[in-house]
């Protein structure tokens, strides 16, 4: 292991680590611990000044509740969600045949189409922009929660292939032989044989493209307008301009917005660091 | 009976064929209709004039290379050019920061899964939040960094409203979650390296750099391979960060091209469809040259695979 285990260190370097590793960690979140204490801080703390001392009351209850029931916040919220969800689902569902026919076939093309979606996956957002834009304004999905959840599918399948594919091309071949001597149909192969086989990835995929969606505001920005379909992402800058200066609701709107992919986060950790580090070890 | 019978041999023969198509059918035709198609339109929207409303061929007007002529001497587009070098550049340091801090956390203590995910967890966090969250960190009046900078006895900065400085500390707050990512890389990485081979080394007589840099470090190559990766395509991607903090000010200083671009095309600068397509496409052209290296390397890691 590397670095030297701690255990086997000396004591006086064993106490430090772990003196250090506390401190080393708030150091490392000071911006979120400073925006989380902004915001349980009354209006007044700050046309006062009273950015960083005693906070002259607790409004945590009073500053949360005036985002959830004085704001569009949650409307942004379910906005997101409704965005986001179906977006997985398609582009999970898409990716899991992709990846089938081109991690199980051999194929003339099946390489090219492969890099394909790599390459796809890897391009600036702004050379899609103007042409997305404009087929989503000729669709009439301009401004709809639909014309973003479309382009996001499409987009997301370039990764998701790229998972998939990889995933796929390391199961056992013999698996899917034996299967075919038996004279089962491709497309039984694919639902009864491979499908339960990928249900780590398809785990995976879906709280990394769900934490891809939700924090999506490039799209968001340049396919919608009002609070009848943004997400959070852009909702929460029309939500700063209603409480402008007013930092302890604009913080705790904040805190609200990163949320639901922070607890999917935690709740999932596993198969998010699975998804997220694929291929870094071989 | 015959046809019914030479049908399903058809059928039979070409299965390998049939299937995968028809599997890959709907994922390509989203991909090419909003992707592939996408690219080569924005190549064509770049040689005309056209404000976006109604059809290009209609009532935009071709001019050929001029919006390409034009970026050559438009000044925002050279000071745009310049910090996407510079977000390249200072991206890059979250490479050698996440191994630095992978390193640090690659213990075995009670509590470190949690202290683990806790460093990693800026990156969950969407790009506006923490575009928001520096702002108020670097707010000249309260502000977190010019509290501390003052109570230290220096004098307060206000980053974000200084033309040399902005950009640098929008770069910073985009190497936060970014350090996080490359450093969960390296944490995956490091748990991968064959203890063995350490101890072996360990054995010779190797110690702190000469181990990180001749043992564990060769070990860790697909690790930052994906690093080098994300954090170029994160760098030339950013747009977030800046549109929250800055939204490409003061005068202009902090933009970069997929800023620039986005303001051409759909901003109160106006809609200038064509020239915002010209600066996507030498965006583009930039990203080719990675993305070109990068499928290079995956392709070559591919072959002895396919033989």
């Amino acid at each position: 292991m590397f670095p030297t285990p701690i255990q086997k260190r000396s004591e006086a370097v064993r106490v430090t680590y772990q003196v250090f590793l506390p401190i080393a960690l708030i150091l490392w979140l000071l911006p979120l611990i400073a925006v989380a204490s902004f915001s349980i801080r009354p209006l007044t703390d700050f046309t006062q000044g009273n950015f960083w001392g005693w906070p002259s009351s607790f409004n945590l209850f009073s500053n949360y509740g005036r985002v959830f029931f004085e704001s569009d916040m949650p409307r942004y919220m379910l906005n997101s969600l409704m965005i986001t969800i179906p977006t997985v689902v398609g582009a999970v569902a898409l990716s899991c045949m992709t990846g089938f026919a081109l991690g199980i076939y051999r194929f003339k093309g099946n390489l090219l189409i492969f890099f394909m979606f790599i390459a796809g996956n890897f391009v600036p957002f702004q050379i899609l922009m103007v042409p997305v834009r404009d087929l989503t304004v000729s669709l009439n999905l301009y401004d709809t929660k639909l014309g973003l959840v479309l382009f996001h599918i499409a987009f997301q399948t370039g990764f998701c292939t790229l998972f998939m594919r990889n995933f796929i091309k390391a199961l056992p071949v013999e698996l899917i032989e034996a299967a075919r001597v038996e004279g089962v149909a491709e497309w039984r192969i694919f639902w009864y044989v491979v499908l339960p086989l990928m249900r780590p990835a398809i785990a995976a995929l879906a709280v990394l493209i769900f934490t891809f969606i939700w924090n999506d505001y490039f799209w968001a920005i340049v396919l919608t307008q009002g609070p009848e379909a943004q997400p959070v992402t852009a909702g929460i800058t029309s939500f700063n301009s209603q409480f402008v200066a007013q930092y302890h609701l604009m913080s705790a709107g904040s805190i609200v917005a990163a949320i639901p992919p922070v607890a999917m986060f935690f709740a999932m950790q596993k198969h998010f660091i699975a998804g997220l580090t694929l291929g870094a070890v071989k | 009976m015959a046809t019914a019978a030479s049908q399903q041999t058809w059928m039979q023969r070409n299965k390998m064929i049939v299937t995968p198509i028809l599997f890959l059918l709907p994922g390509l035709l989203f991909f090419s209709v909003y992707v592939i198609i996408p690219i080569f339109q924005s190549f064509q929207i770049s040689a005309y004039e056209w404000n976006g409303l109604g059809d290009l061929s209609e009532r935009g007007e071709f001019v050929g290379l001029q919006n390409y002529r034009e970026l050559m001497s438009d000044r925002a587009f050279e000071v745009s050019l310049w910090n996407n070098v510079k977000w390249l550049a200072l991206y890059l340091l979250a490479i050698p920061g996440g191994l630095f801090i992978a390193l640090f956390l690659n213990q075995t203590v009670t509590g470190i899964r949690l202290y683990k995910s806790l460093f990693f967890f800026p990156f969950v966090i969407s790009q506006v939040v923490v575009g928001l969250v520096f702002t108020w960190f670097y707010l000249p009046r309260g502000g977190l960094l010019n509290t501390i900078l003052g109570g230290l006895g220096f004098d307060t900065l206000n980053i974000l409203g200084d033309p040399t400085l902005a950009t640098y500390g929008i770069i910073a707050a985009g190497l936060w979650p970014q350090t996080a990512y490359c450093m969960i890389l390296y944490l995956t990485g490091l748990n991968a390296v064959d203890p063995e081979q350490v101890e072996a080394a360990r054995l010779d007589g190797a110690k702190g750099w000469r181990m990180l840099w001749h043992v564990v470090l060769p070990q860790l190559r697909p690790a930052t391979f994906i690093a080098f990766v994300v954090t170029i395509i994160g760098a030339l991607r950013s747009f977030d960060l800046i549109s929250v903090m800055t939204n490409g000010g003061p005068f202009g200083s902090t933009r970069v091209l997929s800023f620039y671009m986005f303001e051409q095309a759909l901003s109160e600068y106006g809609f200038r469809m064509g020239y915002g397509s010209a600066i996507a496409v030498v965006l583009f052209l930039i990203m080719l040259i990675f993305i070109a290296y990068f499928l290079y390397s995956m392709w070559r890691d591919e072959r002895p695979a396919r033989n």
